[in-house]
């Protein structure tokens, strides 16, 4: 007990403190340039030589690109008119349509003043290259705007952003809590002793454990779906019975970890020890509070290993954006690899000796 | 019935059908440990052992349909009923659910607990507690049940009613292994073993090993070997 209590803070500290940054960095920045002229070329430009922004495609449709918002692979569109340049030229003024991924309010925010200065500082540039180039002394100067769109949370709405997480949350901690203390429990009162002694195989009491558990995650949802509809006005825009079956899926994942925990704990109070060294890294970093764009690499491997991460996604994908299965089919498949294997090793981690 | 078994510091017994077996010793000196053993959840180092004709390390689970088992701290679910906790335990031996019913109803019967089967067992007496848990271990009619200090804090009637019990389940065929520290309890035993230090120092009838030794009570016998 003595190396958990320190080294499990220590741990925390250092991968927390790294990982947990509300910078809006690496922001993923995809574009449609319909004029591809050399002006909006150099446009492109600036936001690639930006740290901000990570340019990660170039659509030739808008009907591709918004596909890839919904899919989450793609968080501010630029769309470059046709005929830019020329206009540019003729009319010294030009408007160019931004798409940002509103979910994170916060962000979108801090996205849309990241896109706002490089458009002034490209206004400028653009200013004195035809000012070297021309003998005039007065140059008009030039003026291009951004026209931004809001998508999924139009008002930038925080609620929005945060029930879905904070309900992804809850329904994760009450789960993991109540498995993670369950069979150690037992232990303690002497109750697991007295089944040990019955023919009853392994495969049976885990089941027999998840199954109350899972029932009471499903309660959970749909407790905090209603307040989230109700209390909150968050909108609900996807299928509920995507949300369920995903949700139910994603509860056993946790109630594995949990069990395989109690398995391993002889006290409640260590099973909680462990429950809540895992429960404080799987929230921090599930893109929840900071986004896990902004992360070093490193921390973003290790939320490939953080179910809350799929959820919180899954959770705003389908709830906001209107996600079906298809869109969510890397997550679903992730989570349900991950309930297999977690409750492979609660089996058989359990043990009938002592 | 038992096949030689040495474990712990080296033992070796055998069982037969029906019998009540009384295993004592002093605290300490390994009794639970070899229960442990015999019933499947601790693995003996060295040695062989069969229980009800099955071999405790390759057909444990197979031991386990055979066998009851009560320990020595009150292991059924305090937050169910009485009916509920037989209900979940006959369920587990695969007891149909006609079967679990009449059981229950007769058992809560003999038991005498028809007003209270409907209470927590968390809410009980010690001395009920005992009694319900052993009508539990010979729920589903294990031919050897083990009781490990069955009757530890319990009041002298109760004790009494307890025996009572023990006697009418042997007398139906079941062999009955239990350990106690209470001497007058090893007289009603068929037989006793008495283990000092992890080993057996005798085995016999209550009645031969007081004329081995020569003295009045199981009492005397235990102090003569307990003081070595």
């Amino acid at each position: 007990m003595l190396p958990i209590i320190f080294v499990m803070p220590l741990i925390q500290l250092l991968i927390l403190a790294n990982a947990a940054t509300f910078d809006v960095k690496n922001i993923k920045f995809g574009y449609i340039d319909n004029d591809r002229s050399s002006t909006s070329r150099a446009l492109i430009e600036k936001f690639n030589a930006s740290s901000y922004f990570n340019i990660v495609a170039n659509y030739p449709a808008q009907k591709l690109a918004k596909e890839s918002m919904q899919k989450g692979h793609v968080d501010v569109l630029l769309e470059i008119p046709i005929h830019f340049e020329r206009d540019l030229q003729n009319q010294k003024y030009n408007s160019l349509g931004v798409t940002v991924n509103a979910i994170d309010g916060a962000a979108a925010g801090v996205e849309n003043v990241y896109i706002t200065q490089i458009i002034q500082s490209f206004n400028k540039k653009l200013k004195i290259d035809v000012t070297q180039a021309s003998d005039h002394l007065q140059v008009q100067p030039f003026n291009i705007t951004t026209i931004p769109s809001f998508w999924y949370n139009k008002t930038l709405n925080y609620k929005t952003f945060m029930v879905p997480g904070i309900l992804v949350l809850l329904v994760t901690m009450i789960t993991l809590f109540l498995s993670g203390m369950n069979i150690v429990r037992e232990k303690e009162i002497g109750t697991l002793e007295q089944i040990n002694v019955t023919p009853i195989n392994k495969s049976q009491f885990i089941i027999g454990k998840l199954f109350p558990f899972w029932i009471i995650g499903l309660g959970l949802l749909t407790i905090g779906l209603l307040i989230a509809k109700l209390v909150f006005n968050v909108p609900m825009v996807g299928s509920l019975a995507l949300m369920y079956f995903y949700t139910s899926i994603y509860i056993l994942v946790v109630l594995g970890i949990g069990l395989f925990i109690s398995n391993f704990t002889d006290t409640q109070q260590q099973a909680m020890f462990i429950a809540w060294f895992f429960m404080v890294i799987f929230i921090l970093m599930s893109g929840l509070f900071t986004p896990i764009e902004s992360m070093p690499k490193w921390a973003q491997y290790i939320t490939e290993f953080n179910p809350i991460k799929y959820f919180v996604e899954v959770m705003r994908m389908v709830m906001l954006k209107g996600a079906g299965f298809n869109d969510i089919l890397p997550q679903f498949l992730k989570t349900l690899a991950y309930a297999t294997i977690m409750n492979t090793l609660a089996v058989y981690s359990y043990k009938k000796t002592n | 019935m038992f096949g030689d078994f040495i474990a712990v510091n080296a033992i070796n017994f055998e069982v037969k059908k029906g019998e009540i077996f009384g295993f004592l010793g002093a605290n300490g000196a390994g009794k639970t440990t070899a229960i442990k053993m015999l019933i499947g959840i601790s693995h003996p180092t060295s040695g062989n052992a069969t229980i009800a004709g099955f071999d405790i390390y390759k057909n444990t689970e197979d031991i386990k349909k055979n066998i009851g088992y009560m320990s020595q701290k009150f292991a059924l679910y305090d937050d169910l009923t009485v009916r509920e906790n037989i209900t979940f335990f006959g369920g587990i031996y695969g007891l149909s659910r006609k079967r679990i019913k009449e059981k229950s109803t007769t058992l809560i019967k003999e038991l005498g607990l028809e007003d209270v089967s409907k209470n927590l067992v968390g809410s009980l007496p010690l001395g009920w507690k005992q009694k319900i848990a052993f009508s539990v271990a010979l729920l589903h009619d294990p031919k050897i049940v083990f009781l490990d200090e069955p009757t530890g804090g319990v009041d002298p009637i109760t004790r009494r009613q307890f025996w009572e019990m023990i006697y009418k389940a042997a007398h139906q065929g079941t062999t009955i292994f239990v350990t106690t520290h209470y001497m007058d309890e090893a007289e009603y035993c068929d037989r006793v073993s008495i283990m000092v230090n992890g080993k057996i120092e005798a085995l016999n009838t209550p009645k031969k090993l007081k004329s081995q030794f020569n003295v009045e009570s199981m009492n005397d016998v235990f102090l003569n070997l307990a003081r070595g």
